[in-house]
């Protein structure tokens, strides 16, 4: 669905040559939509073109004997399998760490899966939802009196399989450098990555620590950030809503100036930032949602760019496509899709400058690829 | 008898990093190379040190306090994010400080940092500057929105860049459930996104560099990874003419699909419901304890996919008036039994206590000189053969002085004495 495609589309992007292997009815995504008009139409299915963005496409069907042969000799000629399919799955065709280990030594194995391939929750059936309760992210986001809240468009899975794609570089350097240096490595590896585990550790940096040495286990704060110094929220203006989050005390004294040094700043209820963060943030919010309600979006990002004063507008995804910034880097990518027809992709993470990487083709029809890869 | 093959060496155990970073995304790329092996150098200094050792900390006695006493050296949020790295201290005001800093670029295989825009050149530290006296060397940096284009000077921590990228547009409650935006997440989501991002960058870069013999320039924008995993709504957009609005917990894919109300404070479990078979296994255990009526699974309303969909609240209501007498972890032992997704929604406490989690190694025990045995979280992607770890603690401000300067840079005694008098190593 999510984790794997996208891990494995990193590497495309960086230039791999990755073969998107599905069953003979297509990856689930294909009907995950979002779909051109909103019909659903297996070609045409956003999270599938965006996740499988430049990559070959063939179909195998792994619940058969020879499927499964078949994939084993694809996985001859791999460097890099990445899969996150259920425990289950994988046990009755056997593809286990032991077989892959011992049929091919060489080849790097990157499990993705909500869990884990360990632990008491190894076979617990698991979506992006159980990731984000199990991880820490739901519980404090939202508002206190509301359920907690997902991130929304799965993005724990996107994040896991960036780090997927960083486990399986490493890996491969591993394999490299250990057949230079000791000779007597295959070196292949399989590497187990949880989806849940990639969230619940660099997501948590500030977290543990609160809980273990101030006993704070969280709670959902809504618009603004828990803990800091204010100003640090989500507040409506007049055309949308605007980001602040300004902890050096220049920062905010550049945003006062800003809004003309009002009266209040005298008082001295208003002069502990860290009590109007922790203690009255409504009160202290309603001191500066006026003067957001004066600007839109554009006027306060000018001033606040021109200012330097960290405080943006929150653009809809709309506006973040039609960004001059990302334009004028030339970031995004423009694809055709055969099916569903042209748009445009956001562009590569990172920016290899000396090599870099691009999308030589979109996401493949379902078994597009059969004939030059399997036959071949 | 075979002779015994020896402990494979850490995957990135042949590379050395000149880590420059500060706050949370540089460091954090940092360690993360330095868990998988690589020996990272943080340079750091008296003069400018780190934010994230300033201020009062969390934990111990500040009889010795202050900025300038051991309040650096107990600071747990920094202890996480610079684990498993070295520490020397170079005054990078002095002009001596900056050629030192050079020195040892040239003798390293990464510069990481995450300076504004501009910074890099100033000390010399650039690709251009560099590749005199290191031509293979591979320079990282993490600028929030870029080295061009016109906000290229933009001010930003990670809440900002989430607003510029347009995913706080989507952090919210669906908009028939009336609340405004929340916007934020309570975490740093876009550094450890640009974090993952420039290691990512290094470890390709270096197997560039491996294979070809050629350094080069990684750029790491903030704004450019974060909203590199915003495809789906991009596409949405372009797909339906809509501006994508936040979802709440829905997801048109599953039905149901939420977290639901258990007994107790605050207590919740996510409940996701992708086929027909999850859902006849739902109603299953659902009715089993007689709570629910069993012709729930061929009720008009609910009988496929889509009719759930459509009437997703009234199916929420049913399904939070069953978990309401459980608890999560009841709910999920239940329904997991039965292979229906759920999960109680933890908070840091449960986590820690959580056995799957502690099996897993999420959070370790590290000793600190200082700060004593502490939890840092561990290495998230585990290798079967060639394994990261979290070896070795933050390091004390300079505590590796004589190891870089000596050992890696062939100073003598006398020399570092004179630097360290200059207030160059310092």
């Amino acid at each position: 669905m999510v984790s794997a495609p996208f891990c494995a589309k990193v590497l495309a992007e960086l230039g791999a040559d990755v073969v998107k292997v599905e069953p003979p009815e297509g990856d689930s995504a294909r009907l995950a939509g979002p779909f051109p008009g909103g019909r659903p139409h297996p070609e045409r299915s956003g999270l599938f073109l965006f996740a499988n963005l430049g990559k070959r496409g063939v179909t195998l069907n792994t619940r058969a004997s020879d499927g499964v042969d078949r994939l084993h000799r694809l996985l001859e000629s791999a460097d890099i399998f990445v899969e996150n399919q259920a425990y289950s799955t994988l046990e009755a065709a056997g593809i286990t760490a032991a077989e892959l280990e011992l049929r091919h030594p060489r080849l790097i194995t990157v499990s993705l899966s909500p869990y884990g391939r360990t632990g008491d929750y190894r076979e617990y059936a698991g979506y992006d939802l159980q990731v984000n309760a199990l991880s820490g992210m739901s519980f404090g986001t939202g508002h206190p009196h509301r359920e907690p809240l997902t991130t929304p468009d799965r993005q724990a899975g996107f994040l896991a399989g960036l780090g997927g794609a960083y486990a399986a570089i490493v890996a491969l350097l591993a394999r490299e450098s250990n057949l230079a240096g000791d000779g007597d490595l295959a070196g292949g590896q399989y590497i187990d990555v949880a989806d849940s585990g990639v969230i619940s550790t660099l997501l948590t940096g500030y977290h543990l620590p609160t809980f273990i040495y101030r006993g704070i286990a969280g709670s959902r704060s809504g618009n603004r950030m828990r803990l800091g110094l204010f100003p640090n929220c989500v507040l409506p203006c007049r055309d949308g809503y605007v980001c602040i989050d300004a902890p050096q005390m220049e920062q905010y004294q550049r945003f006062l100036n800003l809004m003309g040094d009002p009266d209040w700043t005298e008082n001295p209820r208003y002069r502990d930032r860290r009590a109007m963060s922790d203690q009255y943030p409504e009160e202290a919010e309603d001191l500066i949602a006026p003067w957001f309600m004066e600007h839109d979006k554009a006027e306060i990002l000018q001033l606040c760019l021109e200012n330097r004063i960290p405080c943006a507008p929150v653009l809809t995804m709309a506006e973040a496509l039609e960004m001059s910034h990302l334009h004028q880097r030339q970031w995004f990518v423009e694809s055709e899709h055969p099916e569903a027809g042209g748009y445009r992709y956001p562009g590569a993470p990172v920016r290899l400058h000396g090599s870099p990487g691009r999308v030589v083709r979109p996401a493949p029809l379902l078994g597009q690829h059969n004939a030059d890869v399997l036959d071949g | 008898m075979a002779p015994e093959r020896s402990m494979p060496r850490p995957p990135l155990h042949n590379v050395r990093v000149v880590d420059l970073g500060s706050a949370w995304a540089g460091p954090m790329a940092g360690h993360l190379l330095a868990d998988m092996g690589a020996e990272v150098i943080k340079v750091e200094s008296r003069a400018r040190m780190d934010g994230m050792r300033l201020g009062r900390p969390m934990v111990g006695e500040d009889l010795a306090g202050g900025d300038r006493g051991l309040w650096p050296e107990l600071q747990p949020v920094f202890h996480g994010l610079n684990r498993n790295k070295l520490s020397v201290t170079l005054n990078l005001r002095t002009e001596a400080g900056r050629k030192i800093l050079q020195r040892l670029a040239s003798v390293s295989d990464v510069v990481l940092a995450n300076f504004s825009p501009g910074v890099l050149e100033r000390l010399g530290m650039d690709g251009a500057s560099l590749r005199t006296v290191k031509p293979d060397i591979i320079v990282a940096s993490m600028p929030a929105f870029g080295d061009t284009g016109p906000l290229r000077d933009m001010v930003a921590y990670a809440p900002i860049i989430q607003a510029m990228s347009g995913m706080m547009s989507l952090v919210g409650y669906a908009p028939d459930q009336g609340e405004p935006l929340v916007g934020e997440l309570q975490a740093a989501w876009s550094d450890t996104v640009a974090a993952l991002c420039a290691a990512l960058g290094v470890v390709a870069a270096l197997r560039h560099r491996n294979r070809t013999g050629q350094g080069q320039y990684v750029e790491a924008a903030h704004l450019e990874g974060t909203a590199a995993l915003l495809g789906v709504p991009m596409l949405e957009y372009q797909m339906t003419g809509a501006i994508p609005v936040p979802p709440g917990n829905d997801d048109p894919d599953f039905a149901p699909h939420n977290n639901y109300p258990c007994a107790g404070e605050d207590s919740w479990v996510a409940i996701a419901v992708h086929t027909e078979e999850e859902w006849k296994a739902l109603v299953g255990v659902m009715g089993g304890d007689g709570s629910v009526d069993l012709s729930l699974a061929t009720d008009a309303r609910f009988v496929d996919k889509s009719s759930r969909w459509t009437n997703r609240r009234e199916l929420d209501a049913l399904i939070a008036g069953w978990t309401r007498g459980l608890s999560p972890q009841e709910v999920t032992a239940r329904l997991q039994a039965a292979g229906v997704a759920a999960m109680p929604v933890m908070n840091i406490a449960d986590q820690f206590a959580d056995p799957h989690l502690n099996a897993r190694e999420t959070y370790v025990e590290i000793d600190h000189p200082h700060a004593g045995a502490e939890m840092v979280y561990g290495v998230p992607w585990r290798f079967s053969n060639t394994p990261g770890s979290v070896a070795a603690p933050a390091p004390l401000l300079g505590q590796h002085n004589d190891y870089v300067l000596r050992e890696l840079l062939g100073m003598d005694e006398t020399r570092v004495s004179a630097l360290v008098a200059e207030q160059v190593v310092y």
